[in-house]
This record gives structure tokens, C-alpha cells and sequence, in this order.
């Protein structure tokens, strides 16, 4: 197989590089070893698109994630993906922390972000009446918003497939082929793809990628973030992301509404060595527990729905980088992407493709590319007649599998055979929530199992809740 | 949108679901009409395969397909309507409102409607076990809905958390059919469900029960490989120490049950904090006049029998209520006293007739007196050996004149 | 031989010790009710159970079907009764109450369908 260019990886960088270069006559082809885009840190994290108010100033993070936070409105509309500007309140709780906020405001307007102002404490409790009622006041960033993670990219790759890229999902890249001084091509698990460019947009294994090429200047030090989901009937709620003041070692834990209503709660951060390692402990959710109290003091833990963790692809030494090399030419490095990443991948896509063509690879506009891309109708979200009509004419659009997430079997099919095929019983629940709710797949999941096996003429027994090994039954009772 | 016109509709078509529409039909209703999600009748006993229903309702030990069966009988008979494969979305004071694959949404106007939709099991997440988050963790219902209904095994070496009643039923279920169960581990020390289903369930089969333990860690990245139980001390603490790995492919979970309101919320039905379900009077009835409510989505129960008999007040109290025969004013609060987690019906209206209270303790006790009192005065009272969380009280008081009523459990 | 029975005639749940060899019982301690005593008896001498299970059907909508032993089985009949269980092939339609196994492993009890398929 032969591709222009390469991309490695299909979390959200990838994604956003794959779909900014279909913007040009070129042929892109994007790999992931998972078996779903979305990746690994792309789908385990707050959800924030930040705005970069407190990146260190004058950094390549600093520039891409200040640069990437305006464009969110246009694009999650283009991307049919929901998208909130709630804005982010960081209340300081202590005398000491409201002496950090002038601080804090200087860092923003070195980031160009001007738009952070202060709130008396009146304002606070007015705003948030869940917060600490100590709070001495604090600063308001309107521009920090939520998306929903999943979609986000999975609308990417589908925009990018329509456009004409490739995805070949559940493909290991397993050595990069070099000739003289640049690369060629790359070895993976489904066979040997030729490509003119290569960017490595591995994440927490973009070490891994590198090593292929010969460089080796940086490790990933994944760093784990747990993190606590509260139903959406929790009584004690906010309305806005509600950060700490950050102190000298960690951003420390927020508190936030998520794009569909649950509250978000966390997270924890430990560097760890095991780049699989996404289990919670009891010693993270305690300072979950511990550190958000302080806060919001009636946050209510035990209205949880699931806890999770996730790894940021942290690196030593820290910082974003973007490499190229006069050694291995006709590659892109991508590292430390870390919690900003979800919103300065769209920079690093723009980024990439400048760096493209300064490299000498010929990209030249298609007038044909396609902006807008076509979410999976949500029945719930229907007007009744709306509903009406459509079961009507498709009566699976009847048959709501899970009833916690209001999920009907033909949204379930439709998302079977989208563009980026959801194969798996994560992949389904990332796109439309089934399994995501309160009962947590106890009702839909095997109503799930038997769609997908049905869907794709497999026997129950291959359908994967994500992973290959993941099985979700082991054969026939009878 | 299709509209459809009955007396009583009934949201669910379990067991509580059935013994309503059938007791309203028998009460004299015109129109009874039962929605159920499924494309059959029965709700979740159409797994419960398992022997143990209707000891109470007809002396003779039936499975759940049995017991089901006969109330489903009774409902052709009498003609009760149902609307199979349909979701309800939205009660209102007289409207149901639901989508269904053949008339598309659908909305129903009643004169009465009785919540009747049963309850979920908790899962892990409620409960808080750390580790991965691999597939084998299965809530023991969803694993018995995949075997019993879908002929799918869901693993072959399994450890069960919590000794409910489903989950112990499980475990002589996948036994028999060729699965190794590991260990039952119960955090309280005291078994959660029913002592027959220890005994035949786990004792028959040497599956070890390991009371005053719990789960620590989930192994595993694609599929469970093992879990961490620990012992734990009087606050249900794990003990440093006490851990043991336990190697298996499968987690089913046992671990209660919560009655499925959010439909009642939206509706505006007041919920108990204490059963998670609607508060009702002893027609069964909630704060808003025209709903009613019985089963699983009121309280847990441990029998289907219990839940027929409540369920049957429901239906024939809707009934009259459609009919404009129920007046059901000056309701009182039902105290709990000692050792008393809760009582349902949670309010009595002073009046003519025989009023069932159901009750669940809070902690097991010995030689008991279990009592209803009006002030000093008390109004009925019997003795038991033991009592038990897990198992159901009940005691019968005559209603009329009744002032304030508590309901205790005290040494005898 | 001693034995320590868990009667499950009500919720008490006796703890019943009987002594004795085969279906001769020497002693009998710990119940405290007559059908408790029965109960323990009765275990100790030939333990019986309600055998449920399910088995394959074709022409309705649900893969299996509920199956029971229509009286107690011994209880140590049991995994050879559900290998006979696991040989039924049933095509719809099924009735409750429908014989699918007479005289299970010689038990003199049926394995019958204990829910309908149509």
C-alpha cells in the first residue's frame, strides 16, 4: 500500500493532522493500533477546550492552544458535535490563594488571553452558590469550554474519511523504513504502507514511534489522571468549570458539568511506567474526595456513575514539542502533547501542515473540500412528530436499547456502519452513550453484544468490548 | 402522533406490572393497558429461571416463567391490552407517553396510571472498585439475562461480590453449567439474601462464602484476570494485610438493587429517601392523586409474592380512583421506631380496613418484638426469633380511627 | 456419620446436627419446630432439589427455554441430570407443563418446559 502521508495515531492529534491535510490533493492515510479512533488520552480526560491562560508564556503549547481555542465554535458546528463556552471560575478559597490571582491574570495577558476578569466573592456565590462560601473571590475565564471528547474526534475522522483520508484501525506500526536520509515507509501489523511523509503522532507511545527512526532524546512518562462521573440528578451541581488555584506542584482537581449534563470530578495526577496502567486506586479517589471538598464542600461522591483514569503523554523533558530532523527528513515528531491536547490539536494539524510544505511536499488546495459533516440524528433529541416520522420509516428507530441514555437500535446500527465503523461495545457507547448512563450497560449491553454481532455476522462470542482480548462472552450455554 | 384512550394504564409488564392491570380489570376498570419495553410479558422474571416463586401466593414452588406465566393467563382472560415493545418516556398526571416501533410515538391518556417498572442493580461504579476497567464485570442480573435468555456464557472462572439472592442464584447457575465459582465475598457479616439460597446455592456446590470481605482491585486490561478481596474490619474498612489474589475471567456483581424512578421525578412524584421510590399511602398511591405506584419501583422486595399482593392494591385502588371511588384524604406519616429502616406504605389514611405494613430492620436481632403503636397504645404486636435486613417484615393493623403509627423492633 | 443441617423450612434458619449412618439417624439436636426436624431428616438421609435449567429451541424468538424437574431430584443427580438437559434439541411451540424428559436418569421424575415458546 502507498499513501502521500503517513500519520501514526488516531487520537485527537492525529485525527485533526489526518483531516487538515485532506484539505489538499494529497493521500492520507492514518493508523492506530487501537481498534476505535479516539485513542487513549483523547478519550480519557476532562473535556476542556482550554484556553491557554495559564500555559508557561512563550511556549509552543502556549502558542498553539491560545491560537486553537476561538475556532472551537465554527468547527464543532461544521462537525455537528455539541459544544458549550460555560467558562471556567477559579475561586480562591484562602487568603494565600487570593494573593496568586493578580499573578494568574498576568499569565493570561502573557498568553494573550485578555479576557480573564475578577470576581468579587458575591459574584462567585452568585454564580456557583455550591462553591466554599470562604472564597475571598477569584478569576473568571470565559472561553474555557466543554465538548465531548469522543465525538470530537470521531467527527474529525469522519470529515477526514469523507474528504478522502484512510483509516486503518487495529494496525500496529511496528518499524519505520528509512532510505539514505529520509523515510519511506512504515512496517505495521496489516503489512508495509509506503508513504512519502511520516508524522508520528503516537502519544503516550510516540517514544515507541521514534525509536524507529533512531531518536531517542525523550521518554514518555505517562501521568495518571483519575477521575469521578456523578449522574445527572446529583443535587449538588455547578454551572460553570470550577478550578483550583494551582499550586507549584499540580493544577490540582476541578469540578465541571460535562457536555451531557453528569458532573466531572478530578483529576488525580501520578507519573507511572506502565503506559497501560488505567486502573483507579483507592488512595487517588480519596484525594479526589479530599482535595474537591475543599471547594465544593457538598459535592456528592456517592452519587458516582463510574470513575476512570486516564494517562496524559507527559514527557522528560516536559514540554510540547514538534520536531523535524536533518537526519531522518520527510518526518514529523510529535511529544509531549499533553492535557491541552484535545484543543491544540487542531493548531498541531495546521502546524504539520505548514511544516509539510516547508519540507517540500507539494500541497495544493482541493476546492472541493467538505466542512461540514452529519452526526448520527439523536431521536431523543426530536421533536415528538419528528420522532414519529422517523420510526415510522425505520421502526429500530422504536426500539430504545438503553434506556438510561435514550439510545435506539437503529442509532446503534447507523453508528455500526459509519464512515469510522463502531465494531466494538466502547465504540458504540463513545458515539451515542449506550452504556454510559446510570446503569452503566447493565440493561443495554447485552441487547449491544447481540446488535453488533448481528450487524457485522459475527458470533457474540467475537464481539470486544474495545481491545482484541476483551471478550465479552465465551460461547453458547447450551 | 398515535393516541390511545384507557381507564388504567400500567407502565411495566413484571410481575408487579401484571398483578395490577389484573386486580384493576377484576375491580371493574374498562380499559386496562399494560406498556412494557420488552417484546414479551414477565419482566425480569423471564430469566429468573430458578425455582422459589409463589410459596406464599400458591403454596407450590414455581420457576419465574411459571409464576409470570399465570398472572400473563389471567390478563388474556380478562382481557387486559398491552403495548409491547415500547418505552415510555414521560408520565404526566393522565398521560403516558412512549415510543414504539410500530405506531411511533405513541401518547396515552388514563384516568389512572400505575408506575409498576421494577428496579436496576447497582453496579461497580456505585460501589466504588478501584482497578482497570476490563469486560467480565458483569452485573449479576445482565449476566443472567445473557445466559438465560441470549444462550450466551459470560465466563468460566468467576468470583462473586455480595450475597444477594441474585447473586447466589448465579452462582449455582453457572455451575451447572460447567463454571467454576471462586468465592461468593460478602462486605457485611451477615448474608445479604435469603439462608435457602446459601444453603442450596453455595453449600450444595462447596462454593466458599467468605463473609466481611470485599474487593480491592480489578486485574486485568482486555479481560478480568483476577481480583484483590481483603478482610475488613467493623467500619468495612479493608485490613492492610489481608489480601489475597483471586484468579478468574469474570466479576459478577450482587450488590442491591435501586428502584428505576426517573421517569416518577420528571413526573413529580415524591420519592422516599430511604427506598429511592415513590412515597405511597396504603392504596398505593403517590402525591400525585391519579398515579399510583407498586413492586420493585416502590421498595426492594425479596418475594414476588409480596410484590403480587401490594401490586393487586394498586391496581384495584387505581381502579376505583378512575372511576371517581377513592377519596383518600387526612393521610398520617408511619413513624419508624427502633431498629426500623424503613415502611412502606410510608402514610396510612385513617379509615375502614385491614392495612399490611411492610417493613425492613436495619440491623439483624435476636428474640425480637416487632410492634405497630398509636401513641401508647399498641395496635398489634408479634415475636420472631430473628430479624433480618435482607427479609421482609410485615404486620397487619386495622386503619380506622388512627391517630400517629410507629412501627419498631425491640428485644423481647 | 454427623452432619450440621441450615434449615431452610422458614427464615430462622436452624442449625440442625444429626449423627448417624445411612438412613438410620442416632441423633437429632438444634431444630425447633417438627418441620424443621423433618427437614433436617430428610437431609441427612437423601437430599433432594428442584433441578432448573434451560434448553435449546428453534421456531420462536428466544434461543432456550426454562426447564425444571417437575418434583425434587437427588441431589446428587444433578450434573447428570443436566447433561440429559443439555442434549434436548426442542422446536417450538412449547407448553409449560410440557414433558421433555420422562424419568430423568431413572429419577422417576420429568424434566418438563416450566414456560411457554410459541
Amino acid at each position: 500500500m502507498k499513501t502521500d502521508v503517513l500519520v501514526i495515531g488516531a487520537g485527537a492529534v492525529g485525527t485533526a493532522i489526518a483531516r487538515e491535510l485532506t484539505k489538499y490533493k494529497l493521500d492520507v492515510t492514518c493508523v492506530d493500533m487501537r481498534e476505535d479512533v479516539g485513542g487513549d488520552c483523547s478519550k480519557s480526560n476532562s473535556a476542556i477546550i482550554h484556553t491557554g491562560y495559564d500555559a508557561k508564556p512563550g511556549t509552543l503549547e502556549s502558542e498553539l492552544v491560545v491560537s486553537a481555542n476561538p475556532a472551537y465554535d465554527k468547527l464543532t458546528k461544521d462537525l455537528d458535535i455539541p459544544f458549550e463556552r460555560i467558562g471556567a471560575i477559579l475561586p480562591a478559597i484562602t487568603d494565600e490563594q487570593f494573593e496568586k490571582l493578580p499573578e494568574i491574570k498576568a499569565k493570561a495577558v502573557k498568553n494573550k488571553v485578555y479576557d480573564v476578569e475578577f470576581l468579587s466573592k458575591e459574584r462567585i456565590l452568585e454564580m456557583e452558590p455550591n462553591i466554599n462560601p470562604e472564597v475571598k473571590g477569584g478569576l473568571f475565564i470565559p472561553r474555557e469550554s466543554i465538548i465531548d471528547p469522543f465525538l470530537f474526534v470521531v467527527a474529525m475522522a469522519e470529515n477526514a474519511v469523507a474528504n478522502g483520508a484512510k483509516f486503518l484501525l487495529s494496525t500496529k506500526v511496528t518499524g519505520i523504513r528509512k532510505e539514505g536520509d529520509r523515510v519511506v515507509g512504515a512496517e505495521t501489523t496489516n503489512g508495509y504502507i509506503e508513504a512519502d511523509y511520516i508524522i508520528n503522532a503516537g502519544g503516550l507511545f510516540c517514544d515507541e514511534v521514534a525509536s524507529f527512526v533512531g531518536k531517542d532524546e525523550y521518554k514518555v512518562i505517562p501521568r495518571k489522571g483519575q477521575f469521578y462521573i456523578l449522574d445527572k440528578n446529583t443535587e449538588c451541581k455547578v454551572n460553570h468549570i470550577v478550578l483550583p488555584i494551582p499550586t507549584a506542584t499540580t493544577k490540582g482537581k476541578l469540578m465541571t458539568p460535562t457536555i451531557h449534563g453528569n458532573m466531572l470530578v478530578g483529576p488525580t495526577a501520578e507519573d507511572l511506567d506502565d503506559k497501560f496502567d488505567k486502573s483507579t486506586n483507592k488512595l487517588g479517589l480519596d484525594s479526589i474526595r479530599d482535595d474537591v471538598t475543599k471547594l465544593i464542600p457538598n459535592v456528592k461522591l456517592q452519587d458516582t456513575i463510574t470513575q476512570y483514569a486516564g494517562l496524559r503523554a507527559n514527557r522528560n523533558p516536559e514540554g510540547l514539542n514538534i520536531d523535524t530532523y536533518e537526519d531522518v527528513k520527510h518526518y514529523v515528531n510529535l511529544s509531549g502533547v499533553r492535557s491541552t491536547g484535545l484543543t491544540n490539536s487542531i493548531s498541531c494539524g495546521t502546524y504539520v501542515a505548514n511544516l509539510l510544505r516547508d519540507m517540500g511536499l507539494e500541497m495544493v488546495w482541493k476546492d472541493n473540500f467538505i466542512e461540514k459533516r452529519k452526526g448520527i440524528t439523536r431521536i431523543k433529541d426530536l421533536p415528538k412528530e419528528e420522532q414519529h416520522k422517523k420510526i415510522l420509516e425505520n421502526p429500530l428507530y422504536g426500539n430504545i436499547v438503553c434506556r438510561c441514555e435514550t439510545v435506539t437500535e437503529g442509532e446503534i446500527v447507523d453508528a455500526i456502519h459509519s464512515p469510522i465503523p463502531a465494531t466494538t461495545v466502547d465504540a458504540i457507547k463513545r458515539r451515542l452513550r449506550a452504556g454510559m448512563g446510570r446503569c452503566q450497560g447493565g440493561f443495554c449491553g447485552p441487547k449491544v453484544i447481540e446488535i453488533i454481532a448481528r450487524e457485522l455476522g459475527i458470533e457474540p462470542k467475537d464481539v470486544r468490548k474495545n481491545n482484541s482480548e476483551s471478550y465479552m462472552v465465551c460461547g453458547k450455554v447450551k | 402522533m398515535y393516541k390511545m384512550n384507557c381507564d388504567v394504564c400500567v407502565v411495566g409488564g413484571g410481575p408487579a406490572g401484571l398483578s395490577a392491570a389484573v386486580a384493576a380489570k377484576k375491580q371493574g376498570a374498562k380499559d386496562v393497558l399494560i406498556v412494557e419495553r420488552d417484546e414479551t410479558l414477565g419482566g425480569i422474571l423471564q430469566q429468573c429461571i430458578h425455582p422459589g416463586f409463589g410459596l406464599k401466593l400458591f403454596s407450590e414452588e414455581l420457576t419465574g416463567p411459571e409464576y409470570f406465566g399465570r398472572f400473563v393467563a389471567k390478563a388474556k382472560e380478562l382481557g387486559v391490552k398491552t403495548l409491547l415493545n415500547s418505552m415510555v418516556l414521560e408520565v404526566g398526571e393522565n398521560t403516558v407517553t412512549c415510543i414504539n416501533g410500530e405506531y411511533g410515538a405513541c401518547e396515552i391518556t388514563a384516568k389512572a396510571i400505575i408506575l409498576a417498572m421494577g428496579c436496576r442493580e447497582r453496579t461497580r461504579a456505585n460501589i466504588v472498585i478501584p482497578g482497570t476497567r476490563p469486560a467480565g464485570v458483569y452485573t449479576a442480573g445482565t449476566a443472567q439475562r445473557l445466559m438465560n435468555r441470549q444462550n450466551e456464557m459470560v465466563g468460566k472462572k468467576v468470583v462473586i461480590l455480595g450475597s444477594g439472592d441474585i447473586g447466589m442464584i448465579m452462582a449455582r447457575r453457572m455451575t451447572l453449567e460447567g463454571a467454576k465459582v471462586m468465592a461468593v465475598v460478602e462486605l457485611m457479616d451477615f448474608l445479604a439474601g435469603l439462608t435457602r439460597n446459601r444453603v442450596q446455592c453455595l453449600d450444595d456446590f462447596g462454593i466458599p462464602l467468605m463473609l466481611s470481605h470485599t474487593i480491592v482491585d480489578i486485574k486485568g486490561n482486555d479481560r478480568v484476570s483476577s481480583v484483590v478481596i481483603a478482610a475488613v474490619d467493623e467500619k468495612k474498612q479493608p485490613i492492610p494485610g489481608t489480601e489475597q489474589e483471586i484468579e478468574c475471567d469474570t466479576l459478577l456483581l450482587s450488590v442491591g438493587l435501586i428502584p428505576e424512578n426517573e421517569i416518577s421525578t420528571n413526573a413529580g412524584v415524591e420519592l422516599s429517601p430511604i427506598t429511592k421510590g415513590p412515597k405511597v399511602n396504603q392504596f398505593m398511591q403517590t402525591n400525585i392523586p391519579s398515579v399510583f405506584a407498586c413492586g420493585n419501583v416502590v421498595h426492594v422486595n425479596d418475594l414476588v409474592d409480596n410484590v403480587s399482593t401490594e401490586s393487586a392494591t394498586a391496581g384495584k385502588s387505581a381502579a376505583m380512583y378512575a372511576a371517581g371511588e377513592l377519596t383518600a384524604d387526612g393521610a398520617i406519616e408511619v413513624k419508624t421506631g427502633e431498629n426500623v429502616r424503613y415502611v412502606c406504605p410510608q402514610t396510612v389514611v385513617p379509615t375502614e380496613g385491614k392495612v399490611e405494613l411492610y417493613f425492613r430492620v436495619m440491623k439483624p436481632q435476636k428474640k425480637v418484638e416487632l410492634s405497630v403503636c398509636d401513641g401508647d397504645t399498641v395496635l398489634v404486636k408479634r415475636k420472631a426469633i430473628k430479624v433480618n435486613p435482607g427479609e421482609m417484615e410485615k404486620l397487619v393493623i386495622d386503619a380506622k380511627d388512627v391517630k400517629s403509627l410507629t412501627v419498631s423492633v425491640k428485644e423481647a | 456419620m454427623k452432619k450440621e443441617i441450615i434449615c431452610t423450612v422458614c427464615p430462622t434458619g436452624c442449625t440442625i446436627t444429626v449423627e448417624g449412618e445411612g438412613s438410620n439417624i442416632s441423633s437429632i439436636e438444634g431444630f425447633t419446630c417438627p418441620r424443621g426436624k423433618q427437614y433436617a431428616e430428610n437431609e441427612f438421609i437423601a437430599p433432594v432439589r428442584i433441578l432448573t435449567s434451560t434448553a435449546k429451541i428453534s421456531g420462536t424468538k428466544c434461543p432456550l427455554i426454562a426447564v425444571r424437574s417437575k418434583t425434587p431430584v437427588p441431589k446428587d443427580k444433578l450434573f447428570d441430570c443436566m447433561e440429559e438437559i443439555r442434549k434436548l434439541n426442542l422446536t417450538a411451540p412449547v407448553k409449560t407443563g410440557d414433558v421433555l424428559i420422562a424419568n430423568v436418569c431413572g429419577t422417576g421424575v420429568d424434566i418438563v418446559a416450566s414456560g411457554n415458546a410459541d
